[in-house]
C-alpha cells in the first residue's frame, strides 16, 4: 500500500516538475482565460470562450507574437463575482504574469477594476463593463474597446427613432427595458433616461431577476403596457426565456431589440418563432471571414480546435476570436515600442492597448476584414470606437439589417466624464496628466 | 502520551473555568496563532492569502454568527446572507456618507444595523418554530435582496447599483496588500471569536441552550424565550454583519447584492451543518471544507500536470465536493467538530488504548 502510493507520488511529481520544464522553455506570454463553461451562462459563454482559446491557439500556430508563444490557461467562474475574482488571484502571477485580462462579466470587472491597478494588469472589457471606463484618464487600466452599453443603448434609440422616421417622432411613445438585475442589466439606464428627456418618449424598467429562467411577471408587465419597443438586456438563459415569453404573450418579436450580448445563436437557435428578433452587432454578425478559415485550417484541421466546428463563425464565437486579437495586438504594439520578440510586462501592453492604432490594412493582414472595422484609441479614448449595426433573425440565421450607426458623443461623452469625474472624487483619483500619457 | 492532562490540577474556580483547561491545548492554540500572525504573513504566496485564506477567515466569521443562532439557540435561519448584505451596505453608508469615520467603527456601525434588522426578522421565531421559522427569514432574505437592487439611495445612487470602497485604514496603518488585510481579518476574527466563546460559556449561552433543546422546560425554569431568542438573533446578526462588511469592503472591494444572495445564505448554513452545531470550532472546520475544498480540487488539475477540460473539471468539482458533503454527513451527523473531539478522546488515551 505504501510502496504503491509512494509510487503514485514520484510519478504524479515527475510529471509536475515534467510540465514545468515544457513551459520554461522559449518566450512566453500568458493570457488568462476567464470563462463560464458552467452554469445558467454556459450556452453563452461556451461559444465566446473557444473562440478566444481558438484565436490564442491559431497565433501560435502562424508563429507568435512576433515569435513570443502566447500561453494560457482557463478558469472557470460561473459567472460569480466572488469566483471571478478567485479566478484573477490564482491565474495573474502565473507564466510570468498575466499580460491582459478579460473578465467576461460586469459584476466581476467592477470588482477587478479595484484591483487592477495595483496588480498593473490592464482589463480589456470589449463591448461590455463600466460605461463610464471609456475615460482613460481617470480609468487608466480599463478597456471597453469597440463600445460601452451606453453606446449600445445610445445607437439602439437611434435606430427605433430611425425607423418611426425621426427623434420627433419618439414623443409619446413607450420602450420598456427588461433588463438582467444586476450592474450589466443596470449600465444602460442613465443612457435611456436622458433620452427619454430629450425625445419625450417614456421609459419603462423591467428588472428580471437572476438567472433569468423566470419572467412571467416582466411579460405581464409589458402585456399591461404595450411598449412601441422592448429593449432586451438579457445574458445566457434569460434571453431565449425573453423571446419565448415575447411569444407567449404575443409580443411582436420584431419590435425587440436586443443589446449586442442578446443577439447570438444560443439565444434564438432552439425558439421557433423567433423570426423577426432583432439585436445589435457589435461589429461583427456572423459569418466566415479570413480568420476563421485560418482556424479551420491550423487548429481545427489539426484536430486542436476547442469546441464544435459547425460553431466556427458564429457570433459569440467570433465575439471571442475578436477579443482575444485585441489581447495580441495590444501586446504587439507594446512589442512596437519595447523590442519586437520579446515578453511584455502589464504595464507595456497596457501602453499597447492605450495606443492601439488598426487600421483597416492590419485588419486585411489580420484576417479580420468585414468583420470589424478600424479601432484607435488614445489616453483620453479607451472605447476606441462606438459603431454597431442592428441585426435579425430570419429563423435560420442572423443577418444585417441597418446600416452603420455610431453612438453620439454629444450625448454620450459629457456623460462619461461627468461619471468619471464621479469615480475619481470618490476614489479620490486625480486625472492623468499628459506627461503621464506618455507612458 | 502527548495529550494526557493527568497530574494538571485545578486549584481555583478561575484556573477550572478556562477556555482551554488542558495545558496542551493552550500550548495548541498558542502556536495556531503564532502561525498565523507570524508565519504565514512571512510565508505565504499572495494567492494564497488573497483567494483562500482571507476568505475563509471572513466566512468563518459569518458562520460563527450563524453558529450562534442555530448551533446554540437552535432556531434556523435561511437569511444570513441578507444580514451580510445589511452589515456590508450600512458599513458602506456610513463610510462614504460620514467623512473620515475611522473604518473599524463603520464596520461595527454596519454590525449594529444588521443587529437591528436581525432583531426585527427575529421577532417571528417567538410564535414559529423550526422549518416554519427557516421560511420566514427566508422573507428577510428576498426583501434584502430587493432593497438593495431597488432602493438607490442605499447604493449612493450608483448607476449600475455596484459599489466600492478603496483607501481603506485603521489607526492610520493602511490596509491595502494582501498581507494588510489578511492580520486585520484575523484580527477581528480571533477577537469575535474569543468573544463567541466567552458568551456560549456564560448565562446566555447557557439560555440559549436550554432554549434550543427544549423551550417549554426552559421558560418552566425562568428563562424568558422572548429575551433568549431576540439576544440570539442580536448577537448573531451583529457577527454576521461584520463579516459581511469585512467581506464587502476587504475582500470583494466592490460588490453588488448578489455577492450576498440566497446561495450564501446556504453555503453558511452548510459550513455550520458540516462544521459541527453548537461549536465555535466546527465554524472554522465547516468554512475550510466549503470554502477552501473547492478551490482546491478545481486547482488539482493543474498541479498533478494533466490540464482537463474547464467544464469537466468544474463538474467533476461539484460532483466530488456533493459526494464528500454526504459522506462526511453519514459518517458523522454531528459535523467535523464531533470527529476532532473524538479524535481527541482517542488522543487521550494512546497509545495504549483499554
Amino acid at each position: 500500500m505504501k510502496v504503491k502510493f509512494l509510487a503514485l507520488a514520484t510519478a504524479l511529481a515527475a510529471a509536475a516538475l515534467g510540465s514545468t520544464g515544457v513551459l520554461a522553455q522559449g518566450k512566453e506570454q500568458f493570457f488568462p482565460v476567464l470563462v463560464y463553461r458552467t452554469g445558467a451562462y454556459a450556452p453563452n459563454g461556451v461559444p465566446f470562450a473557444n473562440g478566444y482559446v481558438d484565436y490564442l491557439k491559431l497565433v501560435n500556430a502562424q508563429g507568435g507574437i512576433n515569435g513570443v508563444k502566447a500561453t494560457f490557461e482557463e478558469c472557470e467562474t460561473g459567472y460569480a463575482t466572488d469566483r471571478g475574482v478567485e479566478c484573477y488571484e490564482r491565474l495573474k502571477g502565473k507564466g510570468g504574469g498575466a499580460s491582459v485580462v478579460q473578465p467576461l462579466s460586469t459584476g466581476i470587472t467592477f470588482a477587478l477594476t479595484e484591483k487592477a491597478p495595483g496588480d498593473k494588469i490592464p482589463l480589456i472589457t470589449a463591448g461590455y463593463g463600466r460605461s463610464e471606463s471609456a475615460d482613460g484618464q481617470v480609468f487608466k487600466w480599463n478597456f471597453p474597446l469597440l463600445g460601452t452599453y451606453w453606446v449600445a443603448a445610445d445607437i439602439l434609440v437611434q435606430h427605433v427613432a430611425k425607423k418611426e422616421g425621426g427623434a420627433a417622432n419618439l414623443k409619446g411613445k413607450k420602450i420598456a427595458l427588461v433588463y438582467h438585475d444586476s450592474p450589466y442589466g443596470k449600465e444602460p439606464i442613465p443612457l435611456l433616461q436622458e433620452r427619454s428627456k430629450m425625445h419625450g418618449f417614456e421609459l419603462i424598467t423591467i428588472p428580471v431577476a437572476h438567472p433569468g429562467v423566470e419572467q412571467k411577471a416582466a411579460w405581464l408587465q409589458i402585456r399591461q403596457n404595450r411598449p412601441d419597443y422592448v429593449f432586451l438586456w438579457g445574458w445566457g438563459v434569460m434571453n431565449s426565456t425573453a423571446v419565448k415569453e415575447a411569444i407567449a404573450t404575443g409580443y411582436p418579436r420584431e419590435k425587440m431589440y436586443g443589446v449586442w450580448w442578446a443577439g447570438a445563436e444560443p439565444d434564438v437557435k432552439d425558439v421557433d418563432g423567433a423570426k423577426g428578433y432583432n439585436a445589435l452587432a457589435l461589429q461583427h454578425g456572423a459569418g466566415m471571414a479570413k480568420v476563421h478559415q485560418e482556424v479551420m485550417k491550423l487548429v481545427h484541421d489539426k484536430g486542436q480546435g476547442t469546441g464544435p466546428r459547425e460553431e466556427v463563425g458564429q457570433v459569440l464565437y467570433t465575439r471571442g476570436l475578436m477579443s482575444a486579437m485585441l489581447s495580441i495586438e495590444g501586446v504587439r504594439r507594446a512589442q512596437e515600442r519595447w523590442g519586437k520578440g520579446k515578453v511584455m510586462t502589464g504595464e507595456q501592453v497596457r501602453w499597447g492597448l492605450e495606443n492601439l492604432a488598426l487600421d483597416q490594412k492590419k485588419l486585411d493582414a489580420l484576417g479580420f476584414a468585414g468583420v470589424m472595422r478600424p479601432v484607435s484609441t488614445s489616453c483620453a479614448d479607451h472605447m476606441g470606437a462606438g459603431w454597431a449595426r442592428v441585426q435579425t433573425w430570419d429563423g435560420a440565421k442572423w443577418s444585417f439589417t441597418s446600416d452603420w450607426y455610431e453612438g453620439d458623443d454629444q450625448i454620450i461623452k459629457p456623460m462619461v466624464k461627468s461619471a468619471a469625474e464621479k469615480y475619481a472624487n470618490d476614489k479620490k483619483l486625480t486625472r492623468r496628466t499628459a506627461e503621464d500619457c506618455q507612458n | 502520551m502527548l495529550y494526557r492532562e493527568n497530574g494538571q490540577f485545578k486549584t481555583s474556580y478561575r484556573k477550572d473555568q478556562q477556555v482551554f483547561p488542558i495545558l496542551q491545548d493552550r500550548i495548541a492554540i498558542a502556536l495556531v496563532l503564532l502561525v498565523a500572525f507570524v508565519l504565514v504573513p512571512l510565508t505565504a504566496q499572495e494567492y494564497l492569502v488573497r483567494a483562500i485564506l482571507i476568505p475563509f477567515l471572513i466566512l468563518s466569521l459569518a458562520a460563527l454568527g450563524l453558529n450562534i443562532l442555530v448551533g446554540y439557540c437552535g432556531q434556523i435561519s435561511l437569511g444570513t446572507g441578507a444580514f451580510m448584505a445589511v452589515g456590508a451596505y450600512a458599513a458602506y453608508n456610513f463610510h462614504v456618507r460620514i467623512e473620515g469615520l475611522p473604518l473599524l467603527v463603520s464596520l461595527l456601525a454596519g454590525g449594529l444595523c444588521a443587529t437591528a434588522v436581525g432583531v426585527v426578522f427575529g421577532i417571528p421565531s417567538l410564535r414559529i418554530k423550526g422549518l416554519y421559522l427557516a421560511v420566514a427569514t427566508l422573507a428577510a432574505q428576498f426583501f434584502v435582496d430587493w432593497a438593495f437592487l431597488r432602493i438607490r439611495w442605499f447604493t449612493h445612487d450608483s448607476p449600475s447599483g455596484s459599489v466600492s470602497v478603496s483607501n481603506l485604514q485603521v489607526f492610520g496603518l493602511p490596509i491595502e496588500t494582501p498581507t494588510q488585510k489578511y492580520l486585520f481579518c484575523l484580527a477581528v476574527v480571533v477577537v469575535f471569536a474569543v468573544l463567541a466563546k466567552n458568551l456560549v460559556r456564560g448565562a446566555i449561552g447557557r439560555e440559549w441552550m436550554a432554549i434550543r433543546d427544549m423551550d417549554v422546560a426552559a421558560s418552566v425554569i425562568g428563562i424568558q424565550p422572548m429575551y433568549a431568542k431576540l439576544t440570539a438573533f442580536a448577537v448573531s446578526s451583529f457577527i454576521v454583519g461584520v463579516a459581511g462588511a469585512l467581506w464587502g469592503f476587504v475582500h470583494l472591494g466592490s460588490w453588488e447584492p448578489a455577492a450576498f444572495s440566497i446561495d450564501r445564505s446556504f453555503q453558511l448554513l452548510f459550513m455550520v451543518i458540516i462544521g459541527g452545531l453548537g461549536s465555535i470550532m466546527g465554524s472554522f472546520f465547516g468554512a475550510a471544507f466549503i470554502v477552501v475544498l473547492p478551490i482546491v480540487l478545481d486547482n488539482m488539475p493543474y498541479w498533478f500536470g494533466v490540464p482537463i477540460d474547464t467544464a469537466l473539471a468544474a463538474h467533476l468539482t461539484f460532483m466530488i465536493f456533493g459526494a464528500l458533503i454526504i459522506f462526511f454527513l453519514i459518517v458523522e451527523p454531528h459535523g467535523l467538530a464531533r470527529l476532532w473531539s473524538i479524535g481527541k478522546e482517542k488522543l487521550r488515551i494512546w497509545p495504549f488504548p483499554h
